[in-house]
């Protein structure tokens, strides 16, 4: 069964018209792979719905 | 008699220069004529240099020699350079990679830098860094690395690898950086040299080649604390060029550096800034912390979640800036580069913006801590410089790439923008810097420690043998 993350990045590479050479894969996979964990272990921090984000727009 | 050219400023202080030069002691012609001399003889070793504006600098240095006023330039004569993401009238602004040296020439300089030549500065030349300051290391694969002045086999730490090599190695007194996540402590840390991130909208980033726009800061390196406060007291200032930077009037820290520690209320951060730290980071700690008189710990509370929100922030927004280049220039990039900004592009944009919205909570738990104390000291790398090249580390039992984990200490505290003063410990066989982290604005308090710790010889930019 391939692997979920690396038909994401074939599909995200296509949708966001990104290059992908098959001899970045595995580092660009990997790079990814650390950010998403990163991304999930921020995510996983529970915050009010009326948490805002940093930047605030002041028109 | 014409003044002694080999007379050695190697190691003077651009206080020390910017005296002899304001009291007609030396001429700033000759201390730059040094300054080029040095450069010539020692680049070829640092490789910190990428451009060196020779006729530019004694064009500029004469006119400093004829200003009536010189006596009043804080920072006469004094020759510095910058890392080359800033604008310089004349040259293509490259942020270390190849693809911008095809960009036209800047017309104008930075606003730092036309700030530091108003009070005398003279820019001598552009700097080495991280292709578009996305590194640790020091490393360029187009420019080559910069090296460590104390090991010449070791890296200079980045992003601002050739702004560290430069003052570390004695080529110049001054330097100006960036520092996204770590790229102004990290390289003041390996070379052993001082290092200020100021906070976050405190000097301008116009016409400087941007990474994240969220947590981009400029701010100077030098030898001694008295010169970095010297030289941001003359950077301050709002600027409407700068969307990021603060309406704020000038709130000057030089006359507050000798106030000494009386009053300051000064702790050592636990918990996540101890663990995985090298012994050599863990000793320069404690030698600050005991020479400051900092006995309670105190937790910064999730930090390695701030640490985890700050990657992805800057890893999505460093894509977002490049993706044009990404799609049409992808193979000109540093491979190295080029594989984490295309990871980046495919962060999903819920995951950034709950980065987002924890850094408004983080913002808060941390000023709620400067309610109760004024400064907070944490080490600014958790080893040394490692080899050039050297690819994994182990911190805390787990192997990992040094590239994106030399900056574990200093991202959460960019992250909100504080500043920070780099103080040099000078352990042997090489140094190692601690971070002074005080509350937003706080520039003058975070200098004032540094001061105070110079003075006690707890701290100091040790020379190396070149």
């Amino acid at each position: 069964m391939a692997d979920p993350l690396d038909e994401f990045i074939a599909a995200a590479a296509a949708a966001l018209q990104l290059p992908l050479e098959p001899n970045w894969q595995a580092a660009v996979k990997a790079n990814l792979a650390v950010t998403l964990l990163h991304a999930n272990f921020v995510a996983d921090f529970a915050l009010p719905d009326e948490a805002e984000p940093a930047p605030i727009y002041k028109a | 008699m014409g003044e002694d050219l080999t007379a050695d400023l190697t190691w003077a202080t651009s206080a020390e220069i910017a005296h002899a030069v304001g009291a007609g002691e030396r001429s700033a012609i000759g201390v730059v004529d040094a300054a080029l001399l040095r450069i010539a003889k020692l680049d070829p070793t640092l490789n910190a240099f990428t451009a060196v504006t020779a006729e530019r600098a004694r064009a500029k240095a004469r006119s400093v020699d004829g200003a009536r006023d010189k006596s009043t330039l804080p920072l006469a004569g004094v020759p510095f350079a910058v890392k080359n993401l800033f604008d310089v009238a004349g040259l293509a602004t490259v942020a270390g990679s190849k693809i911008n040296r095809a960009r036209p020439k800047a017309e104008r300089d930075s606003p730092l830098i036309e700030r530091l030549e108003a009070a005398g500065a003279v820019l001598v030349g552009a700097l080495n860094m991280g292709e578009y300051a996305y590194d640790f290391t020091g490393e360029n694969v187009h420019d080559g690395p910069s090296r460590n002045p104390h090991d010449v086999t070791r890296m200079t730490g980045g992003s601002s690898g050739g702004s560290g090599g430069a003052v570390g190695g004695g080529l110049v007194p001054l330097a100006l950086g960036s520092d996204a996540n770590g790229s102004i402590r990290v390289p003041s840390s390996l070379c052993g040299i001082f290092g200020l991130k100021p906070t976050y909208g405190r000097l301008s980033r116009a016409r400087s080649f941007p990474f994240v726009a969220s947590l981009d800061h400029l701010g100077p390196f030098a030898r001694s604390t008295l010169d970095l406060a010297l030289s941001y007291d003359v950077m301050q200032g709002a600027d409407a060029d700068d969307a990021g930077c603060a309406q704020r009037g000038h709130e000057f820290a030089t006359p507050e550096l000798t106030r000494g520690l009386d009053g300051l209320r000064i702790a050592v951060a636990g918990g996540y800034f101890k663990k995985g730290a090298f012994p050599e980071a863990l000793a320069a700690l404690e030698r600050v912390a005991k020479a400051a008189g900092a006995r309670d710990e105190v937790e910064i509370p999730e930090a390695a979640r701030a640490r985890a929100a700050a990657y992805v922030i800057t890893t999505t927004e460093g894509a977002a800036l490049h993706l044009d280049r990404l799609r049409k220039q992808a193979r000109d990039f540093d491979p190295a580069v080029r594989d984490r900004l295309l990871a980046g592009a495919m962060v999903p944009a819920t995951l950034v913006d709950k980065a987002q919205i924890f850094r408004r909570w983080y913002r808060e738990r941390l000023l709620d801590l400067f309610k109760t104390c004024d400064a907070i000291l944490a080490p600014a790398t958790p080893c040394t410089a490692p080899k050039i090249g050297q690819q994994t580390f182990t911190l805390d039992g787990v192997e990992l790439p040094v590239r994106p984990n030399m900056g574990i200490y200093t991202q959460p505290i960019s992250f909100i923008g504080l500043p920070v003063a780099a103080v040099p410990v000078p352990l042997s066989p090489l140094p190692i810097a601690v971070q002074i982290i005080a509350a937003p604005w706080r520039e003058d308090v975070a200098l004032r420690i540094a001061h105070a710790l110079e003075q006690m010889g707890a701290v100091a930019a040790p020379k190396p043998n070149l």
